[in-house]
């Protein structure tokens, strides 16, 4: 998602730089060498912790991923047969379906509550600098903390909420000691954690779209869902395609906030992708299989970022 | 050329930086040891006990220094692990009792200990740490599970106190005139999991697994019996999950608030029970069929890989069997010395509460075997664990968790 500085800086400065770094279009071999140094020794300071810390890992996941490995004993060659086992598992369907459940509760709730904040917020509403903080808190307060938290305002007998909903006459369910109730929990919390990273994406969205829009469809008589659904949302899709594709890729690595809340449990029924790669590996003393689920798990993020890269023409309107 | 060749050095230098950054110092031959020690034995209370052992060891023996890293329990596992796997663990380790032994072991991790004093330890403990004859490592301490009661509750009621005689009929008719829900006191507390299941099985004359240790065998009517007997008692007897039972120390404060009669569980619990006002006592637990008791040893091993395995083994031998260590534990109520010598023992009787502190020995007497499978170990206490609470909180029956689990396991162990 990232676009260097060095990168940006030299697609900004081009035209000065042309004379000082040929570019490469340029006459010699030796000219061309000198330029891929140039870019390199740019790129250097975020390439090096990449390489170290996500290309490294992922080359040497791929090689455990071919062996049978309980991380103490040599590795054992097992060619394939870490994909195979994980496709003929029925824990493999089903930690993809509870993943799939956990984003399917969560993109709408964060990105529709974002959107409703963000909207809220970008009004000339008093103290909104400070709401805005406030909504921000949770983004960067810590999983462990916030799972904690919520585990506490959820448990059954003694949690504010399920306290609340007596008040009013519900008898609320078991949350994370219920394995129907133990997802929504999880989305719940996310949502609330999250919901702040994607109000500042989108309120930065909306203040880059001109007020004289706005002037001008209030002069063509456009109410204020008019201008929602006519100004707004289509010059707010280009922050819309971005949170929801980092939402999507999020989603699917969710994984703090189970270990911290049920531990994939009750019996199973919140253990997600994720959460199954480190049972896996730190439980289960199957480091191979773990590394393939990666490796899985990989394949289906790439699939799906690229799917929604080729369809944002459609719906995403620069401009 | 110039700057061409300054931009190479650079790349050149920083990834030699990153190379050279990994590589460690090389030992030294002679002079004063550091060994590094870790455990999480001590963590949670005992933390000054543990370094009032390592001060006596180290004035014994001024050329060596240990140097003691404390995990908690939870994580220490995860944490070894990934020691091993990295190739950096401690010196000397702590192994989480016989089933993390057999594993660490088969891998080829721990180093063999050679001319241990043998006759020093209880020999069943030593044993358990034993393979083809080879010790590799030496048991630290050892503990039961015990049955708690609270006098002051039984008193009200009119009941006498358990005795060794017990059988699981009087517990629960105990348990059911204890229980009144509208005080909220509760007759009873058992964990549903593994732990307790795989020991009432025993308790009543079944197994959990086979013979061979190939199968699954609890899913016979000895083994639906054991199971009701666990799972029956959520809502009757002790509170439910809903009520937050199974969650982390809620069935000791409980039984500190003096809402609990009987409690099921270990003897690691008495420091924390030792100021607590309730008139409280223990009794071996009851058995259906036979009495059987849950017994946890902790072991102690020394790394493959360490520079100092003289000196390793030195303090892996001080710490499981000296004099200095067997008296810190008796006088802190730290679990329970694992050596030979039984007169030693004699005053950990009488070191105040509980008073039938015998109980602690004669549970002992009698052990419920705990399964060993190796790797899969976790997957199959998970696996059992998640059945059983599934019928505890009544969205299966009894037959189907057990149906269920059975199935899961035998798949782990077709491997």
């Amino acid at each position: 998602m990232s676009v260097s500085v060095a990168q940006t800086a030299l697609l900004d400065k081009e035209p000065q730089f042309r004379h000082a770094i040929p570019t490469r279009d340029g006459r010699t071999a030796r000219n061309r060498a000198r330029y891929t140094f140039t870019v390199l020794a740019f790129l250097l300071p975020s390439a090096i912790p990449l390489l170290l810390f996500v290309l490294g890992p992922m080359v040497a996941a791929a090689w455990v991923s071919l062996h049978k490995w309980n991380l103490l004993a040599p590795m054992q060659w097992v060619g394939l047969g870490n994909y195979a086992k994980l496709l003929t598992d029925p824990i493999t369907g089903d930690v993809f379906v509870h993943t799939i459940y956990y984003i399917a509760g969560y993109l709408p709730l964060v990105y529709f509550g974002g959107l409703a904040l963000a909207l809220a917020l970008n009004t000339a509403l008093k103290g909104r600098s400070i709401l805005r903080g406030i909504y921000f808190l949770p983004v960067v307060t810590s999983w462990i903390v916030v799972a904690l938290v919520w585990r506490w305002l959820l448990s059954p007998t003694s949690g504010i909420v399920n306290t609340v909903l007596a008040a009013v006459g519900i008898h609320g369910p078991g949350w994370w000691t219920d394995p129907h109730w133990a997802m929504p929990a999880i989305i719940v919390a996310s949502s609330w954690k999250d919901l702040g990273f994607v109000m500042v994406i989108l309120l930065a969205g909306l203040q880059a779209i001109p007020t004289e829009l706005y002037d001008a469809s209030k002069v063509d008589g456009a109410g204020w869902w008019r201008r929602l659904f006519s100004v707004t949302l289509p010059l707010l899709s280009p922050s819309t395609f971005f949170v929801i594709v980092i939402s999507l890729i999020n989603g699917f690595q969710v994984f703090d906030q189970v270990y911290a809340m049920t531990g994939g449990g009750p019996n199973g029924a919140s253990e997600v992708v994720v959460q199954q790669i480190y049972d896996l590996t730190f439980r289960y003393g199957r480091a191979g299989e773990a590394s393939a689920l990666s490796w899985m798990l990989f394949a289906v993020v790439l699939a799906v970022t690229v799917i929604q890269v080729r369809g944002q023409r459609r719906w995403v309107t620069y401009g | 050329m110039n700057r061409k060749l300054m931009v190479a050095l650079g790349l050149a230098g920083v990834f030699a930086l990153a190379v050279t950054g990994c590589a460690s110092a090389a030992p030294k031959a002679s002079g004063p040891v550091t060994i590094t020690y870790s455990n999480f034995i001590s963590n949670a209370g005992n933390e000054k006990n543990l370094d009032k052992i390592v001060a006596a060891f180290e004035k014994k023996n001024p050329n060596i220094t240990v140097t003691v890293k404390t995990l908690p329990y939870d994580s220490y596992g995860t944490a070894l692990q990934t020691d091993l796997a990295a190739g950096t663990p401690a010196d000397v380790f702590d192994i989480n009792g016989p089933s993390s032994y057999g594993p660490l072991q088969a891998n080829g991790v721990l180093a063999e200990l050679k001319a241990v004093p043998s006759a020093k330890y209880n020999k069943a403990l030593l044993d358990s740490y034993a393979t083809d004859g080879k010790q590799y490592a030496l048991p630290t301490s050892f503990s039961d599970v015990v049955l708690y009661y609270n006098k002051d509750l039984f008193d009200k009621a009119g009941l006498k106190y358990p005795t060794s005689s017990w059988t699981w009929k009087d517990e629960t008719a105990a348990a059911q005139k204890l229980t009144n829900k509208a005080a909220g006191v509760w007759g009873d507390h058992q964990p549903v999991t593994y732990n307790e299941y795989y020991k009432a099985l025993v308790q009543n004359g079944a197994s959990f697994l086979s013979k061979n240790g190939k199968k699954a065998a609890f899913n016979t009517p000895a083994g639906i019996e054991a199971a009701k007997w666990l799972v029956g008692k959520s809502g009757t007897t002790m509170p439910t999950v809903a009520d937050g039972q199974g969650t982390a120390d809620f069935d000791t404060n409980l039984f500190k608030a003096g809402k609990l009669a009987m409690l099921h569980t270990g003897i690691w619990v008495f420091g924390s029970f030792a100021d607590t006002p309730a008139n409280w006592d223990i009794a071996v637990e009851p058995g259906n069929t036979t009495t059987a008791s849950a017994v946890f040893s902790n072991g102690i091993g020394v790394s493959a890989t360490s520079k100092h395995p003289a000196e390793a083994q030195k303090w892996a031998e001080f710490m499981s069997s000296s004099d200095e260590e067997v008296s810190v534990r008796l006088d802190a109520g730290w679990e329970l010395p694992t050596i030979s010598d039984t007169a030693k023992l004699n005053s950990y009787l009488t070191k105040g509460k509980p008073a039938n502190r015998q109980a602690v020995f004669d549970a002992a007497k009698k052990i419920a075997p705990a399964p060993s499978i190796g790797d899969n170990q976790s997957a199959m206490q998970d696996a059992i664990t998640g059945e059983l609470v599934e019928a505890q909180a009544g969205r299966e029956s009894v037959e189907q968790a057990l149906t269920n689990a059975e199935k899961k396991i035998n798949t782990l162990l077709a491997g």
